[in-house]
C-alpha cells in the first residue's frame, strides 16, 4: 500500500468510513499500528474541539442593527406588519 | 438529550412558521442561529466588520429566499451553507484577483511531500473540557486563524460547520479531490499544534514504520 492510499483511507477513516468498507490492508494496519489509531482519534478531537467553542460573542449593538435590517426586509417582502406572533399565539413571556 | 431533539423539532417548527409569514417565528431562528452564522463569517474573514456584513448579509438572504428550504437537510445546515457563501462571496471581492488562488492548484493539493505525524499522544483532557476554558480557547483559535487559507476554509466548512464534500466543492469552486486533500493536511497541521499543546508527553508515541 503507497503513502497516499494510506494517507486517503486515513482521511475516510477519521469522516466515519466503517473499518470494513476500508482496504483489508489498511484494516489490517489500523487494528496493529497503535500511533496510527492515537493519531485518527487526536483528528477526531481536534474538530470536536472546534466544533465546541463559540469563541466570537456577536456585538449587541450589531444584533440590533441586524433586527431592524431584517423587519424592514420582511415588511418589504410579505408587504405586512412585522409584529405578528408566533403560530397566531403570543409568544413573549409575561 | 431531550432537549436536543426539542431543539431540532423547534427549528424546523419555527422555519416552517416563518414560510407562513410568521416574523416572530423567524426572528427566534435568527435568535438561534446567529451565534453560529457570526462565528463562520469570522472564523472565514477574521474582522468583526466584515464578520457583521456577512452575518446580516446571510439572513437577509434567508428572508428572501425562505420558501427555497425543501427540507433536504437540516434548516441548520441549509443555512450555514448560506453563510459560507455570503462570507466567501465578501472575502473574494476583498481579495479581487488573489482569489484565484482558492481554486487554483499549487503545491498543497496533493499527497505528495504530506507531512507525517510527528508528536502522537493521546490527549490528556477531553475536548469539551478543553473548549471550556477561555485560555486554551485564545490558543485554538490562533491555531486555526494561523493555518493557510486555503486550508482553513476547507476545515471550516467541512469539519467544523460540517458540509458534505459537495457542498464544500461548491462554496470554494473547488474539485473533490482538492478539498479531500486541503482536507487532511488541515487536519494533521491542526493536529500536529495541538496534540504538541494537548497531548500527554508520558506515553507518546513514535511511529514505528515509514509508509512508503
Amino acid at each position: 500500500m503507497t503513502c497516499e492510499e494510506q494517507l486517503k483511507a486515513l482521511n475516510g477513516y477519521v469522516d466515519g468510513a466503517q473499518i470494513t468498507e476500508l482496504c483489508d490492508e489498511f484494516a489490517q494496519h489500523l487494528a496493529g499500528c497503535d500511533p496510527c489509531q492515537v493519531v485518527v482519534d487526536n483528528i477526531r478531537q481536534t474538530i470536536s474541539l472546534y466544533r465546541a467553542g463559540e469563541p466570537y460573542p456577536m456585538p449587541i449593538e450589531f444584533q440590533d442593527r441586524m433586527k431592524h435590517a431584517l423587519k424592514a426586509k420582511w415588511e418589504q417582502k410579505f408587504g405586512t406588519s412585522a409584529g405578528q406572533t408566533l403560530g397566531g399565539q403570543s409568544i413573549s413571556g409575561p | 438529550m431531550e432537549r436536543q431533539l426539542l431543539q431540532k423539532t423547534t427549528d424546523l417548527d419555527l422555519l416552517r412558521l416563518a414560510k407562513a409569514g410568521d416574523f416572530s417565528a423567524f426572528q427566534q431562528l435568527v435568535e438561534v442561529l446567529q451565534p453560529r452564522v457570526y462565528g463562520l463569517a469570522f472564523r472565514i474573514l477574521r474582522q468583526a466588520q466584515d464578520a457583521e456584513d456577512g452575518t446580516q448579509q446571510a439572513f437577509l438572504a434567508l428572508v428572501e429566499h425562505i420558501e427555497d428550504f425543501r427540507e433536504e437537510s437540516s434548516v441548520a445546515t441549509w443555512v450555514m451553507k448560506i453563510a459560507s457563501n455570503h462570507a466567501l462571496k465578501i472575502l473574494r471581492k476583498k481579495r479581487g484577483l488573489s482569489v484565484v488562488s482558492m481554486s487554483e492548484m499549487s503545491s498543497g493539493d496533493s499527497y505528495h511531500d504530506m507531512p507525517h505525524p510527528e508528536f502522537i499522544a493521546p490527549w490528556s483532557e477531553p475536548p469539551d473540557k478543553i473548549a471550556q476554558r477561555a485560555e486554551t480557547q485564545a490558543e485554538i483559535d490562533k491555531a486555526l486563524l494561523e493555518l493557510d487559507e486555503k486550508y482553513r476554509l476547507v476545515f471550516i466548512l467541512r469539519d467544523v460547520e460540517g458540509l458534505s464534500v459537495r457542498e464544500t466543492t461548491e462554496a470554494l469552486e473547488l474539485t473533490e479531490s482538492n478539498v479531500k486533500v486541503r482536507l487532511l493536511r488541515a487536519r494533521l497541521a491542526l493536529r500536529e499544534r495541538l496534540t504538541k499543546r494537548f497531548g500527554d508527553a508520558a506515553p507518546a508515541m513514535v511511529p514505528d514504520h515509514k509508509h512508503s
